[in-house]
């Protein structure tokens, strides 16, 4: 393929991936930025979002489009109840002390992808797309005396890609009103500014911070099933998931959503770029290396506040 | 929101090392409770099954612990081997190299099995094979890998119920050649299988006068693969693919989308949709191409009585699918191997009246000496020539077509398009 189609190519690749990165990464900016704990069972939640959205997809059938709208609605919820339940039972009786929070929530991690293994089995299973046409996309060439569009061999995206990117920038502009806008995004701001004296003031801080864990689990959910029609739904996929979740909250800042999402961005648009021209290992490579340079020279993040 | 220190914890030093050492006290009792107060000729023959019940390799791992089974019941419901029931112990190994190497140990010196069976992943096969000679346990690998008959493994391992990757590649080799193009690009999974796929395929379309313009390595735990199709060169005639793997339904689907309306000519190993429907939404566009198939999927209309015998006793039906559940697919073209090495097992144990782990050696040798083993209940997948110098099979390859939607058989290869020279002679080494 000539280097501008492949690199268009590469570019809406690496966007799908952001898109998807942004909102894993957004849900685990959030818990930390009002809880300040770190949530490793994160990975999980998002397998639990695609697992959820194969069970429901299965269980209603018919029309794969209608099916495919129950599972976004539901698996996300499905799963923010489950972090609710998690927070409420482990996290809050160990008071959100940060090491044992990483303990407990290795802990949780195993446990959820064991009791996954022995129900849903190990084996990758595919949910239908609602719509899923390819697209041919046109590039331009001189030729002739002036610019001509043709159709590269290969160049092309579905639909359903595309839909993913819009899904995703809709969510995180919601997230973004509802946190800046919305009083229950006052109340998390005020808890995560200083949780002692939002107390103070009568806020409850404790189902603040259930509710906030919950909509954590829920956004990463919510990325597993946009995910699970283009992948499928395997027992193993929330590993990688946290991986780069965290990659991108360290480079974007822990905290911020408008970091979270340049970084998401940045390691999603490189990624897709250097796998593409190079190989999938030099880019896992480089963005692993971006983060050890972070860390050294700007330890928090790349839009990160200074830690209180 | 601090607490104060909790100095006195409410479990005492003492009453832990107590709990600790009863229960230290009984695990070592246990053995003592458990063994045979019999004679040691009415103990079953235990057969360490390796089995990949997670990992990449669990859609395999479960057909195979289902076909394995059977198996074990057609030969107990026969009256067993040497008039001993046999009994299958099986271990999960992860799909992992290292986890595999610990299971031949658990199965040598734990469990007190007499052979090991069943490892299909190349690279398991290779980071366990080695324990196994070292721990001069017999293992019989129904792997496809071309290790064991290129001198790598040891006199211990042998292969005897599924054709190698080299037979295979050199059978089709011809019919891409001559059907479908002879500019060839190879997408295979960037590990020891592959790395087989890719040399002996290379060399063999060569010989036919043909070309590979494109060698893409995936790794074999990728989950998208869009990326990998840009690599693709522009003047292909065929597309040959191979990709194992949970995401393999993700391969084939976006082939399809990257290649849309106008697509070269595709020849795949049927290893890329093992355990996926065929029907699956995405892969309307595989009408009209070639698939090899190591044991056909679909019941085809010569079916032999053999077939339909192996079918009914691993509950599999016409479709290749599991009768209890049509969208439950089955690993056909390689859980057959399982079978056919069971029965071989059998014939070994049976030829060298192996009474216990005393007699190792001796049903090695017994099955090296075996050649013809013609198609029957025992090896449904057709007739079998075994080389007991390289301990490995050859048997009939199948190319089939995608029609209306199935695979319908359109080429069989004879064992002697299989065969190669011999590369070991593990009969010459020591036990």
């Amino acid at each position: 393929m000539e280097f501008g189609p492949y690199l268009m190519l590469a570019t809406l690749e690496g966007a799908v991936l952001a898109a998807v990165l942004a909102l894993m990464a957004s849900g685990l900016s959030l818990v930390f930025g009002v809880m300040r704990v770190v949530n490793i069972a994160h990975g999980e939640f998002y397998m639990l979002g695609a697992v959820f959205a194969w069970w429901i997809t299965s269980a209603i059938g018919g029309d794969p489009a209608l099916a495919f709208i129950a599972a976004l609605v539901i698996a996300p919820v499905a799963v923010g109840a489950v972090a609710v339940a998690a927070d409420m039972v482990i996290i809050k009786r160990l008071n959100y002390d940060p090491e044992r929070t990483i303990v407990a929530t290795i802990g949780l991690l195993y446990i959820i992808q064991q009791l996954t293994l022995m129900t849903y089995g190990a084996d990758a299973r595919p949910v239908v797309a609602p719509f899923n046409t390819r697209l041919a996309l046109p590039w331009i060439e001189w030729s002739g005396g002036g610019l001509q569009l043709y159709w590269p061999w290969g160049l092309s995206v579905t639909s359903y890609k595309l839909f993913v990117m819009a899904a995703a920038v809709v969510v995180l502009t919601g997230l973004y009103l509802m946190m800046t806008r919305s009083r229950i995004g006052l109340l998390m701001r005020a808890a995560q500014l200083d949780s002692e004296t939002a107390l103070a003031f009568g806020i409850p801080v404790e189902r603040i911070y259930a509710i906030v864990f919950g909509l954590g689990g829920a956004l990463v959910a919510l990325a597993g099933v946009l995910i699970v029609p283009i992948q499928q739904a395997h027992y193993l996929m929330g590993g990688d998931a946290l991986l780069l979740s965290f990659i991108v909250v360290i480079i974007g800042g822990l905290g911020s959503l408008g970091g979270t999402v340049v970084a998401a961005l940045l390691i999603g648009l490189s990624d897709g770029i250097i796998s593409v021209f190079f190989s999938p290992t030099l880019a896992k490579i480089i963005a692993t290396l971006l983060v050890a340079l972070v860390l050294v020279f700007r330890p928090q993040g790349l839009f990160g506040g200074k830690s209180r | 929101m601090s607490k104060p220190l909790n100095l006195k914890p409410s479990i005492s030093r003492r009453s832990a090392m107590k709990t600790l050492g009863l229960g230290a006290g009984a695990a070592a009792a246990l053995p003592m409770w458990a063994r045979y107060s019999n004679a040691q000729t009415s103990a079953p023959i235990r057969i360490g099954f390796q089995k990949h019940a997670t990992g990449i390799g669990a859609s395999y791992g479960r057909w195979y612990d289902r076909t394995s089974q059977a198996a074990v019941k057609m030969i107990n419901d026969g009256g067993g081997i040497n008039d001993r029931m046999v009994e299958l112990v099986t271990e999960d190994d992860g799909t992992d190299p290292k986890r595999g190497a610990e299971v031949v140990e658990k199965f040598a010196t734990q469990h007190n099995c007499d052979v090991g069976f069943g490892t299909l992943f190349s690279h398991v096969v290779i980071g366990s094979a080695p324990r196994a000679g070292e721990l001069k346990l017999p293992y019989f690998v129904v792997s496809e890998g071309h290790h064991v008959a290129s001198g790598m493994l040891n006199r211990y391992t042998l292969q005897p119920g599924i054709t190698d990757v080299k037979s295979q590649v050199q059978a089709m080799a011809p019919f891409v050649g001559d059907t479908l193009g002879k500019k060839v690009t190879m997408i295979f999974p960037d590990f020891a299988f592959g790395h087989d796929h890719r040399d002996f395929f290379s060399k063999a379309i060569e010989a036919q006068g043909g070309e590979v313009v494109a060698k893409i390595a995936v790794p074999p735990a990728e989950t998208s693969f869009t990326k990998y199709f840009p690599k693709i060169p522009r003047d292909t005639e065929v597309i040959y693919h191979v990709m194992v793997g949970p995401a393999v339904l993700t391969f084939v689907k976006e082939l399809g989308e990257f290649f849309g309306p106008s697509r070269p000519e595709i020849f795949g190993f049927i290893d890329s949709l093992e355990a996926v429907d065929l029907a699956s939404p995405g892969l309307e566009y595989l009408e009209g191409t070639y698939f090899w198939e190591g044991n056909p999927r679909y019941a085809q209309p010569d079916q032999t009585s053999y077939d339909k015998y192996f079918r009914a006793a691993v509950g599999v039906d016409d479709n290749g699918a599991s009768v209890n559940d049509p969208k439950d697919v089955s690993t056909y073209a390689h859980m057959f191997g399982c079978w056919e090495t069971l029965h071989v097992i059998k014939a070994g144990m049976e030829a060298s009246g192996y009474a216990g782990p005393q007699d190792r050696s001796k049903l090695i040798e017994a099955v090296e000496a075996m050649t013809s083993m013609p198609e029957s209940n025992e090896h449904p997948q057709g007739e079998k020539l075994f080389n007991g110098k390289t301990h490995q099979v050859f048997g009939k390859q199948y190319i089939s077509k995608v029609t209306n939607g199935k695979l319908i058989r359109a080429h069989t290869a004879s064992i002697e398009d299989t065969l190669y020279p011999d590369e070991v002679d593990y009969t010459s080494q020591g036990f």
